[in-house]
């Protein structure tokens, strides 16, 4: 047996060694993850399913509630407004998450608006615009405004930023501003409001729409016809940019999902929302 | 302890299996997903629609199939001269006190995260092409750009193990003969490296095809069939990528079956790949 073969034979008996120490481990943790998995799963529960809109929301709401309720648990899934209402109509979940209006048959739910988010235009903070009309930035957005110079400003083309297709903020955006004009094909398309606000800050040419609550100063919210986009406007409905959020029951919520309900509803949990940018339903905040 | 042996043996070869066993599940769940899809599309009209509304109900991923390519040629056009040069230096020309700083270095450039990357190009480059070159600055070129530096590590890696390969008689031969040390490196060591740096260079193609994380962030993602390298793409990968997090029924099997027309590329590549490094072995 030359050197090189009994170097092989070494390395693969000290592998061999180090693999019997390992299996052991590895194959109790197969055996441990699910049965913790089911264990989790047979504590009780309701399901709270819907928009991914209201779903980071909806994650902080229950995780509060279950601190406060530590014998309850609440499941928050996604799939979207209308995966989220099928799911109520057919009980599949106790509570459906929509950023959207009921339409038609939905209407008979039992709907409750937990806060409503403002859809925000922004721009560069460099930028001159402060003010556009609703049917400019319809022009805009599809492709038929190409260069700044045609609203009054530098002769530059415009980098218009909108979200992925089946968004719940570009499905607003498309029903409250484009109407049945297409975003154009050419617009970039970002998969978050950070990242398109990340685009927006950086780039002195770009426009585009995040969630009211997430504008800072690294881009500025353009006036909609002359009414500044804030947390007055939205109240008093001069702002029309918004939607709402609702949860949407079978019936007549009871048990853990009315108690999660009222939980909601309640000034600590609408002042974590307000925290988190969105405008709470609820006047007094205590 | 032979029962020991045995029990580990067997129980590595399960695992082995497992592997096999998840990819051949991955496989069929993609197929799955994805064939009703494309048959109720219309194979032609998915693959060469130029239309992707999933809302609208238009599912065409030609524009995407092109910008994948332009994406990857492009970052060839820049990676395989860097690389090819590189791997010259590193296998012949560089003093071996150095070699102990760069092997490690290349291979670290292989170890850094693409998301990394991506915000790299998203802070630094992106801001200079639209500042220097116009546009958007999103853009084929900055995605080009640091695909060429993501692959460098495959090219760099398997071509200098294809001229370290190679019989120490060639070098000799060509040197004995007369021919200088440059004159040795590209016209007798390169070309009898040749099928195991094209098959690295192919690697590296399979790899910028595949990149998403990256791409999502510095390509800028529009659907449109690019016009020129300053244009934003959206590329397959990138296209499953942005979408998948919101895409339900049709919207969610087409982006099944953009994953089956990657799948399709990357075996191509992959099959070729394999076929040039065997004629090299024999």
């Amino acid at each position: 047996m030359s050197q090189e073969d009994m170097d092989n034979q070494n390395r693969i008996s000290n592998f061999k060694f180090q693999i019997s120490k390992i299996l052991p481990w590895v194959l109790a943790i197969f055996l441990v993850i699910p049965a913790s998995v089911s264990c989790q799963r047979s504590k009780a529960g309701i399901t709270v399913a819907g928009s991914t809109s209201v779903e980071p929301f909806a994650e902080l709401l229950a995780e509060e509630y279950m601190s406060r309720h530590p014998e309850s648990h609440i499941y928050v899934q996604g799939g979207g407004s209308t995966a989220g209402i099928e799911a109520a109509i057919s009980r599949a979940a106790a509570i459906g998450m929509s950023s959207r209006n009921l339409l038609g048959d939905e209407k008979k739910l039992f709907a409750v608006t937990i806060a409503k988010d403002a859809i925000a235009v922004i721009v560069h903070p460099s930028s001159p615009l402060e003010d556009l009309p609703l049917d400019k930035i319809r022009e805009i957005f599809s492709g038929k405004i190409t260069n700044w110079k045609e609203l009054g400003g530098s002769d530059h083309s415009i980098d218009i930023v909108t979200r992925e297709e089946g968004s719940g903020t570009r499905e607003s955006f498309q029903k409250f501003v484009m109407g049945k004009e297409d975003i154009s094909l050419g617009a970039l398309v970002q998969d978050s409001n950070g990242a398109v606000r990340q685009v927006i800050s950086s780039d002195p040419n770009a426009i585009g729409y995040i969630s009211l609550g997430l504008v800072n100063d690294r881009v500025k919210a353009l006036r909609i016809s002359g009414v500044q986009p804030n947390l007055t406007n939205v109240n008093n409905g001069r702002y029309t940019l918004v939607r709402p959020f609702l949860f949407v029951f079978s019936g007549e919520p009871a048990g853990e999902a009315k108690s999660f309900l009222e939980f909601v509803l309640s000034p600590p949990a609408q002042k974590l929302l307000l925290k988190e940018g969105l405008v709470p339903v609820v006047e007094k905040l205590g | 302890m032979q029962l020991k042996e045995k029990i580990v043996e067997k129980s590595l070869l399960l695992i082995a299996f497992s592997s096999i066993f998840i990819l051949a599940l991955i496989t069929f769940f993609i197929f799955e997903e994805g064939i009703p899809l494309i048959l109720k599309v219309g194979p032609k009209l998915f693959l060469l629609g130029e239309k992707w509304i999933p809302s609208k109900g238009l599912f065409g991923i030609f524009p995407m199939i092109v910008s994948s390519f332009w994406v990857t040629f492009g970052s060839l056009l820049l990676g395989i001269p860097l690389g090819l040069a590189c791997t010259i230096f590193l296998s012949e020309l560089i003093p071996p006190s150095l070699g102990t700083l760069f092997r490690p270095a290349i291979q670290l450039l292989a170890a850094i995260p693409s998301v990394i990357y991506g915000f790299w190009g998203l802070v630094v480059l992106v801001p200079l092409i639209r500042n220097h070159l116009g546009g958007p600055g999103l853009s084929i070129l900055a995605g080009s750009l640091v695909l060429s530096f993501m692959i460098l590590p495959t090219i760099i890696t398997i071509s200098e193990d294809a001229l370290k390969a190679l019989p120490p008689s060639y070098k000799a031969g060509a040197l004995a003969l007369g021919a200088t040390h440059w004159q040795t490196i590209w016209r007798v060591l390169i070309p009898a490296a040749r099928s195991g740096i094209v098959a690295s260079v192919i690697l590296g193609m399979g790899r910028a095809i595949g990149e998403t994380m990256a791409m999502i962030m510095i390509l800028g993602n529009a659907v449109k069939m690019p016009t020129s390298f300053l244009d934003s793409a959206r590329t397959l990968t990138t296209n499953i990528g942005i979408e998948m997090g919101y895409a339900s029924g049709d919207h969610r099997q087409a982006l099944f079956a953009t994953g089956i027309i990657l799948f399709f590329i990357i075996m191509a590549l992959n099959t070729l790949a394999i076929f040039l490094s065997r004629r090299r072995a024999r």
